[in-house]
């Protein structure tokens, strides 16, 4: 069995875990400081490299004890490139380098956004290239079809904010408190999703990409009016969110008729509202939906061990000389957005 | 400074991007939704970038590099960050160093951290318009186009 060491350190979250071609997870730790809530509706990112450095070898050591590896029976050492903030992927990057060349073992970058791409292969061993997939988080929201590892075609993303983001920057207009996905979800349990017109920014467009700035704006000033319970603003709020992911989506379904099934990734998949309306749209196309587990939506380390699972397999091995990098889009060859934002 | 419409904000960037050199910074002050993300929109657009200028809330620091622009820029968020100690780690000298900085709620850093910043402060006065008023170091009061 290939067993490989997957390091996560790209944004907030620092991670390290094994991961068999059998799909078995034989370890996986996480660093989460979810504790540190702030005022002003947040996270406080733990962005210092020093606090990644200070955590990742301990999780590496606690890993490998709780797998009862040692470190030179991994066969390969896959670890986040990018993108994300230059200090934590350094930390990761450099940390898998020395390892790797301390241990004689082959290093795999690993493009977080692939990671993300590739784990709901991880989750089901039936699922099958090509595949659409809504990744869809605090920092992302794009629609890729999967055609391989290696092979991804971004068939639509945010022009501005990401759907997730908007989640949070609701949940703090309305003072619904923190996390906002599940703060937003909850209130608008009490809500009526009618009762506030809000826009779907780009529902309907030519063009396939997501907008979600407009929305936020909407919110705030529906807040301001103040006509509405927040509870209201709320479900009419989440509504819009939905609609408008399940229009891109349908959209882009529209133009792969050979995809095996209609997949979710990211935070925001665990948004019950989301998750239903996905699923009936893969009904309606007769496809499979598949959304994978919700600790393996958020980041993770595992994910990185299982793309570098499917990298290993195919060749895919990078040399020490392989940089770090802060911005890396998937697709390269995506056409670029030219429009600009869009007014709700 | 009245602006009436995004669009209008994203050709105030736009202009904004021809007087921009390597060394300066940009602060852009308002409240959510106020125009921050679409006026950096237009100054990247006056740069060349052509790609989508996304919200840096989440990444915190978004690097743009020559070909892609004219002058190497990060748009940096400080929205999520929790102690301005974190500044040194976003690599934002560096960036200084090489190009521009457009740095959205300013407000989390430390006061004074940049005085030589080019200081915008967008205000909403309804669904569309936004009122612009900025304050100029020496460094940008020649160059500032607009009234101050």
């Amino acid at each position: 069995m290939t067993v490989i060491l997957g390091i996560e350190s790209s944004c907030d979250e620092t991670a390290a875990a094994l991961v068999g071609d059998d799909r078995r997870i034989l370890a996986h730790k996480l660093g989460t400081q979810e504790a540190l809530h702030r005022p002003y509706g947040g996270v406080v990112p733990e962005i210092a490299a020093r606090a990644h450095v200070e955590v990742l070898t301990p999780l590496i050591e606690a890993a490998l004890t709780e797998a009862g590896m040692r470190l030179r029976q991994v066969d390969a050492i896959a670890a986040t490139a990018g993108p994300g903030l230059i200090g934590g992927v350094m930390v990761g990057l450099l940390t898998a380098k020395a390892l790797s060349y301390a241990c004689e073992k082959p290093l795999i970058a690993v493009n977080h956004l692939e990671g993300h791409a590739l784990s709901p292969r991880l989750a089901d061993p039936t699922l099958a290239y090509p595949y659409l997939l809504l990744l869809v988080s605090g920092g992302h929201c794009q629609l890729l079809r999967v055609e391989g590892v290696g092979r991804y075609k971004r068939l639509a993303t945010t022009i501005d904010d990401a759907a997730g983001e908007a989640f949070d920057k609701t949940a703090k207009i309305l003072g619904l408190g923190f996390p906002g996905g599940p703060a937003v979800e909850a209130a608008a349990r009490l809500g009526d999703a009618k009762a506030v017109p809000l826009p779907r920014p780009l529902k309907g467009s030519a063009e396939p990409h997501f907008s979600f700035a407009g929305l936020k704006s909407a919110v705030l000033r529906a807040h301001q009016a103040g006509v509405h319970t927040p509870q209201d603003i709320a479900a009419s709020f989440q509504a819009a969110v939905v609609d408008c992911l399940i229009d891109r989506t349908a959209k882009a379904l529209a133009t792969c008729d050979d995809v095996t099934a209609l997949v979710v990734a990211g935070g925001v998949a665990a948004n019950a509202s989301v998750r239903a309306a996905l699923e009936a749209l893969a009904s309606r196309a007769g496809l499979r939906f598949v959304a994978p587990p919700l600790w393996l939506c958020t980041d993770n380390a595992a994910m990185i061990g299982w793309a570098g699972i499917e990298r290993f397999a195919a060749g895919l091995i990078d040399t020490l000389e392989v940089p770090a990098r802060p911005r890396w889009p998937l697709d390269p060859d995506a056409e670029k957005v030219r429009g600009a934002g869009v007014k709700a | 400074m009245i602006l009436g419409s995004a669009a209008e904000t994203e050709s105030c960037g736009a202009a904004c991007a021809k007087l921009l050199r390597a060394g300066d910074i940009i602060t852009l002050s308002g409240a959510l939704g106020a125009g921050k993300t679409t006026f950096a929109r237009g100054l990247l657009r006056g740069l060349g970038y052509a790609g989508e200028v996304v919200s840096p809330s989440f990444a915190l620091v978004v690097p743009y590099d020559p070909p892609e622009v004219g002058l190497p820029v990060l748009h940096v968020d400080l929205y999520r960050l929790g102690h301005s100690e974190d500044l040194t780690e976003l690599g934002l000298d560096d960036g200084l160093a090489q190009g521009a900085l457009i740095i959205e709620w300013p407000e989390r850093l430390r006061d004074g951290c940049y005085p030589e910043a080019l200081a915008v402060q967008f205000e909403m006065i309804d669904g569309q318009q936004r009122r612009l008023t900025a304050s100029s170091p020496p460094t940008w009061k020649k160059r500032w186009p607009y009234p101050a």
